[in-house]
């Protein structure tokens, strides 16, 4: 159950602490980090790990929907497979 | 990490959250022929009895993929078999029964729509049909979430010219009993020529009686997505470029699709049917088909060349698509429907856009004529007249064409009409009046083309 986090939007301090703090606390493991700036955009993404998340899904996504608002950037987690299905044959 | 680029990753999440991707609809498709019953009382007990027990987890198991996998899913809604199938058994049945327990069963479990209160008469009636289309009016107007379609010529068996006559003066009276509801009546019935029996789009939507007993279908969507690569490509690449383009793009929308068809059918335990390749547009700005042609070059929809740009796209979404799917089916193409596209609309409204321009238009898309508002004074002959036109070019080119109009009783060419949603709004666009009454009098039946006689 892996999925890729990303966060996208104006970059500020702490966006890696408090995005990966909510994935402790929710217990998702992290298992890589890549962060880059596109078209003058901060984008972090994150690949983690939900099999052990401790929360329903949307329970998960509102979540990261309250965290994203409070840190006014945009959060999405989407599972691999759509990743795998859209980027490779 | 490794095995994704950074850059894909971010595509696809501004394809989800910018550019409007989702997937429009998964459509269950379910076969009412065991429920046919000689008491009109008891076949709609069957009728609803089996769409609660076939759709009852529908909508939570589709709403919890679109949750677990963070896909957008729009539309939950069921296709069942052409109710004049059922109704040739009771012929004392009042048909709009049959429609008020769709609605019910419809409402029961949650869908937006039930599709399938059709009749298919290409060649002729059969028991139940002529008072099916004679009640779809009514039909409409004492439901909400119920579609109809009916099915009216094919290449293989010419058109009916007789339920063409009907079709006019049906299209017209389902207008008329809702025009306290923006005529709403129409916007959910369509006449087809060449009808796919898996279409799981509305309000084209039924169940074929060569279908199994039940299945899943899904109708991708994504012209935002599309438009958004193009608008990415120099405005002096080749044409070729463009198509490319627009292939790969499709490659991946239908993956998303596929990957939810997988999953549901998984889930509910039930097959997979069909995935519908198709551009479907919203009102939502830069959700646009006519916003795509207009990217590759047009000034505004309506102009010259927009029928050589739709047949490019038309031709490579199949392409893309085609590749990503395990079974295709469906409309699958581009739809051009009016007031559900910012892009068609603003051409419409310009004047740059008119229906018959339209109209040559659906010779190299799917669908046709689709959710055009006209004068609310069109005779029921020239809607006739327009639906035979619109039959001639599906049959003569082997394809599916459908004509869905909407009279705005009361209100003239120029003047605006809104559904709301994603039924959307437009203007109401000018009909050519000069009469075609003695030609839709003459009734009879068109005869098939030589393209029929392929054996």
């Amino acid at each position: 159950m892996k999925a890729f986090v990303t966060v996208i939007g104006h970059d500020t301090v702490g966006v890696i602490a408090r995005v990966s703090g909510l994935c402790s606390q929710l217990n998702i493991n992290v298992e890589d980090v890549t962060q880059s700036v596109l078209q003058g955009m901060f984008a972090m993404i994150m690949l983690v790990d939900l099999s052990a998340c401790n929360v329903p899904h949307d329970e998960m996504h509102k979540a990261f929907a309250r965290l994203a608002a409070e840190m006014d950037m945009q959060i999405n987690v989407t599972r691999q497979e759509v990743f795998d299905a859209m980027h490779t044959i | 990490m490794s095995m994704f680029k950074s850059g894909d990753i971010l595509e696809t999440i501004a394809m989800f959250t910018q550019e409007n991707l989702d997937v429009r609809t998964v459509t269950m498709g379910i076969s009412l022929l065991d429920c046919i019953d000689p008491d009109p009382r008891r076949a709609c007990e069957k009728v609803y009895s089996k769409i609660t027990a076939k759709a009852a987890r529908l909508v939570p198991v589709v709403e919890s993929i679109s949750a677990e996998y963070g896909i957008p899913i729009i539309n939950k809604r069921i296709s069942v078999t052409p109710i004049a199938m059922l109704l040739g058994a009771c012929p004392d049945a009042d048909p709009v029964d049959f429609a008020k327990a769709l609605d019910a069963a419809g409402k029961a479990v949650g869908v937006n729509f039930v599709g399938g209160y059709s009749a298919l008469v290409h060649k002729g009636f059969s028991a139940g049909d002529a008072r099916l289309i004679e009640s779809i009016p009514r039909a409409l107007a004492q439901t909400d979430i119920v579609c109809s379609s009916v099915n009216v010529g094919s290449t293989k068996s010419g058109l009916n010219m007789d339920a063409i006559r009907m079709m006019g003066r049906a299209v017209r009276a389902a207008a008329e009993q809702t025009a306290d509801r923006q005529c709403i009546g129409a916007a959910k019935l369509v006449v087809f020529c060449n009808a796919p029996e898996d279409n799981p789009f509305m309000a084209g939507a039924f169940h074929g009686p060569g279908e199994p007993d039940c299945e899943i279908h899904v109708g991708v969507s994504g012209p935002g997505a599309v438009r958004a690569a193009l608008a990415k490509l120099p405005k002096d690449a080749p044409i070729d470029q463009v198509a490319e383009l627009v292939k790969r793009t499709a490659f991946k929308i239908t993956r998303v699709g596929q990957l939810v068809a997988n999953l549901a059918s998984q889930q509910l335990g039930v097959p997979a049917g069909i995935i519908d390749l198709s551009l479907a547009p919203t009102p939502a700005i830069g959700d646009s088909v006519a916003n795509i042609l207009e990217e590759m070059g047009l000034e505004q929809c309506g102009c010259c060349g927009t029928t050589a740009c739709l047949a490019l796209l038309n031709d490579a979404v199949k392409k893309g698509g085609v590749m990503a799917s395990n079974h295709v089916g469906g409309l699958s193409g581009a739809f051009i429907p009016v007031s559900e596209d910012a892009g068609m609309i603003a051409a419409a409204q310009s004047g740059c856009l008119t229906l018959e321009k339209l109209e040559a238009m659906t010779a190299v898309c799917s669908v046709g004529i689709d959710m055009v508002i006209i004068p609310g004074d069109t005779a029921a002959e020239t809607i006739s007249g327009l639906i035979a036109d619109e039959a001639a070019i599906g049959m003569v080119n082997s394809k599916t064409t459908a004509v869905r109009v909407i009279p705005a009783i009361g209100r003239r060419a120029g003047e605006v009409l809104d559904f709301g949603g994603l039924l959307g709004y437009g203007p109401i666009m000018p009909v050519n009046t000069a009469s075609c009454k003695t030609f839709i009098d003459r009734g009879g039946r068109l005869p098939a083309p030589m393209q029929a006689l392929k054996n």
